[in-house]
């Protein structure tokens, strides 16, 4: 949690990653990608879900938002925009 | 502070210093504006915005400083009306220092806006907060290892206590006279895009207009800034602006990558600077948040809450009102009286019917509005107001909105006014006028009132119709919101993104300033328009003939008489409905009037429970429930969409739906022979 990698956007490989939602309750996972358009990706990224940093998922009931901790910040993510966040 | 600094403070002895204030949301900004400028701050608009401006003055070491606040945003992205404001200010303003308040708990995630901030080229002064806070978590800060590194001045504050703000503004003060020694450090790029990067900026050289740094303008480009990149557009020549669009498209991937760029440089100023605990301790919003947003005892606690400040409204606030109605209202009126005992008696009417009755609407508000905007603000304040809107975010998408709405409607009990302007919050400008368009949906605590009154009057269950009354009203809301959101204002439901700060002791001097400040922005805009309907409606209430019987108001209720019958009510009734459009609670007045007694509850009761039979009354009921916004409430609504369009829409919908709730009402109990 506490690590920020540099720049490992080309170390990391695309065939593990999978989406933000399909992390259970206190797992943890760093961010491979962002998808959707480039206002929603800016914002994503200035909260700090940038490539290679680590996320937890605080909590994921399966319906509703999401809670997930990134860079010591608790942020709520709604399961549309969640989906959109690739992790590994 | 040196000595050329002491002769350029002399020359500029008259003049004050102009301070932006910038930070992220949660990191205490407004505490720090606050504790700055007291109540000498003033409240309004950013020019053409619906952004909230605040703007306040302070004195220090005999200087005088000119505080603006910027509205509080993570990045200065074209992404949000607010993150435009606060660098358009920056960029032509051109304040004389910016202080950016970061949190050092969220040290790297405060820090993005300062890298952010940075390449704008305007002086900088860090304010890093709460570092109470980041001891308690175990964090380690070592302030001048970080002013090293960024050459940023830095000033340690625990704004809640007042430590650090004088430190602030002597550094502040020492930036503007002498900023010789003042060198930062410019965040830089990630290598992969820094020869993209100079190849725009030497595209654009020359073409950038005034004011603009040329490295933040293309940085912004390569982002894929809407904004800047469709003010340089035509100031480019074709062959540049050609090759920029094709820089552009092969590089989709960089508003992602320059923000990862300037993480990566955060994180190499913070490295030597911060030490970190290898496992955080669980802390104190770990173990609230268990309780918070847990599926059931969250939703437990919220209604608690909600539970808690209705009741505080009716055991404090409605006694506050009738007090305030007795001795403040009555004792204007009788004041009045005396002093007009000579004059024509339509002028002592218009004093006291007229004005005096409509500051005292505008009076009675303040109770209930006092509880209301407290237990918000204390909430706001302790962190809890985001649990709620997450809490009820999986609600609220029923209506394709989602937790952020939640707060304003919450507001829209206490009084619709503020639920239309609370819906601020909401980013997206769709799911923002739906939550205007159905914050009138709301039963307001004068509406309450009006049940309350007359439910007893009327049915034997005055409890059970209240309760069926304010269910189906929400119903009616929820329902309302389902066809607004799939019918007019289509579209896809919109992000939820909102950070759960961590909480913490609520600071008084914050909430109470923020108390005073709403109240006193509604008294602003709803009290003169409250003041001047009551006024003009006295007239038509009035004239011609002198008495309520024979005048246009009247006629009108006449008129309107066959549509009435519909739902069983008379003109009376419908005389009453129309004057709740200038405050709901007027329509027991008008009722006393009409149905003879002067005031005297009894004879009210007795004339209305013979010439009403319980049919019409639910329908009444139903109707006034879901009757028209009342005017303050419409005028906010014109207010804040800034156009005639929607308000006049909001009012023809409700109409609509108080009629068809009226007729259905009257003819289900009728048939139900109730």
């Amino acid at each position: 949690m506490d690590k920020h990698y540099e720049d490992t956007t080309s170390r990391l490989s695309a065939d593990h990653a999978f989406s933000l939602l399909q992390l259970k309750s206190g797992e943890t996972a760093t961010v491979h990608s962002l998808r959707g358009g480039t206002g929603f990706r800016s914002r994503l990224a200035a909260l700090g879900f940038t490539p290679g940093t680590g996320v937890k998922m605080m909590q994921n009931l399966g319906y509703g938002p999401i809670i997930v901790t990134v860079r010591d910040t608790r942020i709520a993510l709604g399961r549309g925009e969640a989906y959109k966040v690739w992790v590994q | 502070m040196g000595a050329i600094g002491q002769r350029a403070m002399a020359e500029q002895e008259s003049k004050s210093i102009r301070v932006a204030l910038a930070g992220q949301p949660n990191v205490g900004k407004s505490t720090v504006f606050n504790l700055l400028t007291g109540l000498s701050q003033h409240v309004g608009n950013w020019p053409g915005k619906t952004v909230e401006q605040k703007a306040g003055t302070c004195e220090f070491d005999s200087l005088r400083f000119d505080l603006v606040d910027l509205p509080g945003t993570y990045s200065l992205s074209a992404n949000s009306p607010e993150e435009l404001i606060a660098r358009e200010y920056i960029i032509k303003e051109k304040p004389d220092v910016v202080v950016a308040i970061v949190n050092a708990a969220t040290l790297e995630r405060s820090l993005y806006l300062v890298a952010e901030l940075l390449p704008l080229g305007v002086p900088l002064v860090i304010g890093l907060n709460m570092i109470d806070v980041a001891e308690q978590q175990g964090l380690t800060i070592e302030t001048h290892v970080l002013e090293a590194a960024l050459g940023v001045p830095i000033v340690p504050m625990v704004a809640t206590k007042g430590q650090g703000i004088h430190e602030l503004l002597a550094r502040v003060q020492d930036l503007a006279c002498d900023g010789a020694a003042y060198q930062p450090n410019a965040p830089d790029i990630r290598a992969d895009h820094k020869e993209v990067l100079q190849r725009i900026e030497s595209l654009i050289d020359g073409h950038v207009p005034d004011g603009y740094p040329n490295t933040w303008v293309a940085l912004k480009i390569l982002e894929g800034d809407d904004q800047i990149t469709q003010m340089m557009r035509p100031r480019l020549p074709e062959a540049a602006s050609r090759e920029v669009d094709g820089i552009l498209r092969q590089h989709e991937d960089a508003c992602v990558a320059v923000a990862s760029g300037r993480y990566s440089w955060i994180a190499r100023m913070v490295r030597a600077a911060v030490v970190k605990p290898k496992a955080g301790p669980i802390t104190r919003t770990d173990r609230l948040d268990r309780w918070a947003t847990h599926p059931i005892w969250g939703l437990m606690i919220l209604v608690g809450i909600l539970a808690v400040t209705f009741a505080l409204t009716y055991t404090l606030g409605s006694p506050l009102q009738e007090w305030m109605d007795r001795y403040i209202v009555g004792g204007l009126a009788t004041v009045a009286s005396r002093a007009l005992a000579d004059a024509p008696p339509w002028l002592l009417s218009l004093v006291v019917d007229g004005a005096i009755a409509g500051v005292g609407t505008v009076l009675t508000f303040f109770p209930i509005l006092l509880i209301f905007f407290a237990v918000l603000g204390i909430l706001e304040d302790v962190g809890y107001m985001a649990r709620a809107a997450y809490v009820m975010d999986r609600f609220m998408h029923l209506m394709g909105l989602h937790g952020k709405s939640f707060l304003p409607l919450f507001l829209g009990f206490g009084c619709n006014v503020p639920a239309v302007m609370g819906a601020r919050v909401i980013e997206s400008q769709r799911a923002r006028l739906l939550t205007i368009l159905v914050a009138p949906l709301v039963p307001c605590t004068a509406r309450m009132g009006v049940i309350a009154f007359l439910a007893p009057i009327f049915f034997r269950q005055p409890t059970l119709i209240s309760w069926g009354l304010l269910t189906l009203n929400l119903g009616v809301l929820v329902l309302s919101g389902l066809l607004l959101h799939k019918i007019i204002l289509k579209g896809e439901s919109v992000a939820f993104i909102m950070e759960l700060p961590l909480y913490h002791v609520p600071n008084w001097h914050t909430i109470t300033i923020g108390v005073w400040q709403r109240l006193l922005s509604f008294l602003e805009k709803a009290g003169t328009i409250i003041l001047v309907v009551s006024v003009v409606t006295w007239a038509l209430s009035r004239f011609p003939g002198g008495t309520l019987e024979t005048s246009w108001i009247a006629a009108l209720g006449r008129g309107l008489e066959p549509l009435g019958n519909l739902m069983g009510l008379d003109w009376r009734l419908v005389v009453a409905l129309l004057s709740s459009f200038i405050a709901k609670e007027n329509a027991i007045a008008t009722l006393g009037v009409l149905f003879g007694g002067s005031g005297a509850g009894t004879s009210i009761t007795s004339a209305l429970r013979a010439a009403v039979a319980p049919p019409a009354a639910l329908a009444f009921l139903v109707m006034q429930m879901l009757f028209i916004p009342c005017v303050a409430t419409v005028s906010a609504i014109r207010q804040e969409t800034n156009s005639w369009h929607w308000p006049t829409f909001a009012v023809l919908f409700l109409l609509l739906v108080s009629l068809a709730g009226g007729i259905a009402t009257f003819r289900l109990a009728t048939l139900l022979a109730l």
